[in-house]
């Protein structure tokens, strides 16, 4: 088996959220974790995947990231900013983002922490979150699995929608309501546990479920089996590569550690 | 017998003039694109007071906070696009200087198009579940009229003046946007009582009849009260595909969010010869455009 870093396997991870999506789902991929994910399930058993340049040209293969040093995106449509919004509504589309905050009910938070008024960080702002989250399906990556950011009680703003039922006239969920994945530098979870609820899909080579739900504000559900995260073959590896030539992905995580950590 | 000629062409300052304290503007451009500079640094150096600002904000909405203009923004994200966080709007929001509409990107060009079409409002599901929804109790939900089921009902985001820029205009106020993406500028001027324009360029008509550039004119020329030719009038923020970023710059910009705006104001906002101050033409046509 070949070695491979953290990261790698995060990307795979981030990959294998596409694996039962629509053979022509749109993919709004933000972060390079999502990105690569993203743009190697387009490049393996996604090839219909629709994904952009960046800014916005519709792509027929993925664009590598970082210096393009004359490569010219294989354009297949345009895919401006107004396009976008008024098609996330129309709902066949997966946003794959990173958040700073998550809680229990997969509610996201990316504008700021603390007092709303004169908050401690003032961050991003609600982005297209909101819109995302009840429109579309929707995933996440977090480069560090700590209780900061997986917080107990609810984000500090509710950004992204969840599954919150509190939160909804009548307490009944936006039909479009549908999130999917969370990969982090520990595990992968889902919320395929009750109503929804966080569950623990697999662990990354050497990580306990105690040391996931230690680094988390809110209980997970834990199943009775948890599989190991996936290790990437060769071929994932080598496609890996080629998408990422400056080798980007290798900053992901301080020091750029093995993706199977020592006992 | 003399009939009327259409010449909207003004001065920076003369739109600038054209501006009162209280009003709601809308800034077209995104982040860190196209973005009407030459006029927010005129009006960093107005009196201009209490404005709601409403963008896809970057340094436009951070030089205005900085500059204590800003009364309420009314915003979805503000970035600088190739630096993610925008610092001086980060410092004036947490040290709440200015009141915030905050809505999902989605919902604020709904708001636009309302205003755009004389609605009160146009309906989304965006921001339900949201604590956009909790912070903006002014936005209501209303029943399905027709079936199951709520919507958000986003209120009109009614401007009295939008401000963009663009790679070509005519005396007349038709334009033409070299970038890729035209982004909203023509919501934002539909949205508004007036609408003003900067160009690199100021062409005559027949310049427009390319078939390339044709597909690149969202804007409708009877939106428009004014139109100033400001070349690099969106430095330091990208105007595709002239040319990029100035990374440089921002970041230098960036760092006076702690301390040093009024160097800034002083060396850039009040230059003499912009141009010449932050590197001459030849640099600024040298900018790569960014890759994202």
């Amino acid at each position: 088996m070949s070695d491979y870093s953290l990261a790698e396997l995060c990307i795979c991870a981030g990959a294998d959220i596409f694996r039962d999506e629509n053979p022509e789902v749109f993919a709004t991929l933000i972060g390079l974790v999502p990105r690569l994910g993203g743009s190697l399930a387009k490049r393996t058993f996604l090839p219909g995947l629709m994904m952009s340049d960046g800014e916005y040209y519709f792509v027929s293969e993925p664009v590598h990231v970082g210096k393009r040093n004359g490569y010219m995106p294989k354009r297949e449509g345009r895919i401006g900013y107004e396009r976008v919004f008024d098609l996330i509504p129309k709902g066949n589309r997966h946003a794959f983002v990173g958040p700073v905050q998550v809680d229990r009910f997969g509610q996201m938070n990316l504008s700021c922490i603390g007092d709303y008024n004169a908050p401690k960080v003032t961050m991003l702002g609600v982005r297209g979150l909101p819109g995302n989250t009840v429109n579309n399906r929707t995933s996440m990556f977090f480069g560090a699995h700590t209780s900061r950011a997986f917080v107990a009680g609810e984000v500090d703003m509710v950004s992204g929608a969840g599954y919150n039922p509190d939160r909804y006239p009548g307490g009944v969920y936006p039909p479009g309501l549908d999130h999917r994945r969370i990969v982090t530098n520990l595990c992968v979870l889902d919320f395929e546990g009750p109503n929804h609820a966080i569950r623990v899909r697999s662990l990354h080579p050497g990580v306990t479920f105690d040391e996931v739900q230690d680094n988390t504000g809110f209980d997970l559900v834990r199943p009775d089996d948890i599989p190991e995260t996936p290790a990437p073959t060769s071929e994932q590896l080598n496609i890996i590569a080629e998408l990422d030539p400056h080798n980007l992905r290798a900053n992901i995580f301080k020091d750029n550690p093995s993706g199977r950590r020592a006992a | 017998m003399e009939y009327p000629v259409i010449d909207k062409t003004m001065s920076v300052a003369d739109i600038v003039g054209e501006l009162r304290s209280g009003m709601t503007i809308g800034i077209g451009g995104w982040g860190g694109r196209r973005k009407p500079m030459a006029l927010i640094r005129e009006m960093v150096k107005s009196d201009l007071t209490d404005l709601t600002i409403a963008a896809y904000g970057g340094c436009d909405v951070g030089m205005l906070a900085s500059a204590g203009k800003i009364k309420k923004l009314i915003f979805g994200f503000i970035s600088l696009d190739v630096i993610p966080l925008e610092a001086h709007f980060r410092r004036a929001r947490s040290a709440g200087e200015f009141e915030v509409m905050e809505v999902d990107e989605g919902m604020f060009q709904l708001g636009l198009k309302a205003a755009a079409q004389n609605l009160s409002f146009l309906p989304c599901m965006a921001g339900l579940g949201t604590d956009v929804m909790t912070y903006n109790p002014d936005i209501k939900t209303i029943e399905n009229p027709y079936g199951e089921g709520h919507y958000v009902a986003m209120p009109a985001i009614k401007l009295d003046v939008a401000l963009c820029h663009v790679s070509e205009a005519d005396k007349l106020g038709n334009s033409y946007i070299g970038g890729p993406d035209v982004f909203f500028d023509e919501w934002f001027c539909r949205a508004a009582d007036k609408a003003y324009l900067t160009t690199e360029r100021i062409v005559d008509t027949p310049a427009f009849q390319e078939d390339h550039k044709i597909m690149r004119m969202p804007i409708e020329r009877n939106l428009i009260a004014g139109v100033a030719e400001v070349p690099f009038g969106a430095h330091p923020t990208s105007n595709g595909p002239d040319y990029g970023i100035d990374v440089a710059h921002l970041k230098a910009y960036s760092a006076t969010a702690k301390e040093g705006w009024d160097g800034y104001v002083k060396e850039y906002v009040n230059a003499a010869d912009y141009v010449k101050t932050v590197g001459g033409a030849d640099h600024i046509r040298s900018l790569p455009l960014p890759v994202f």
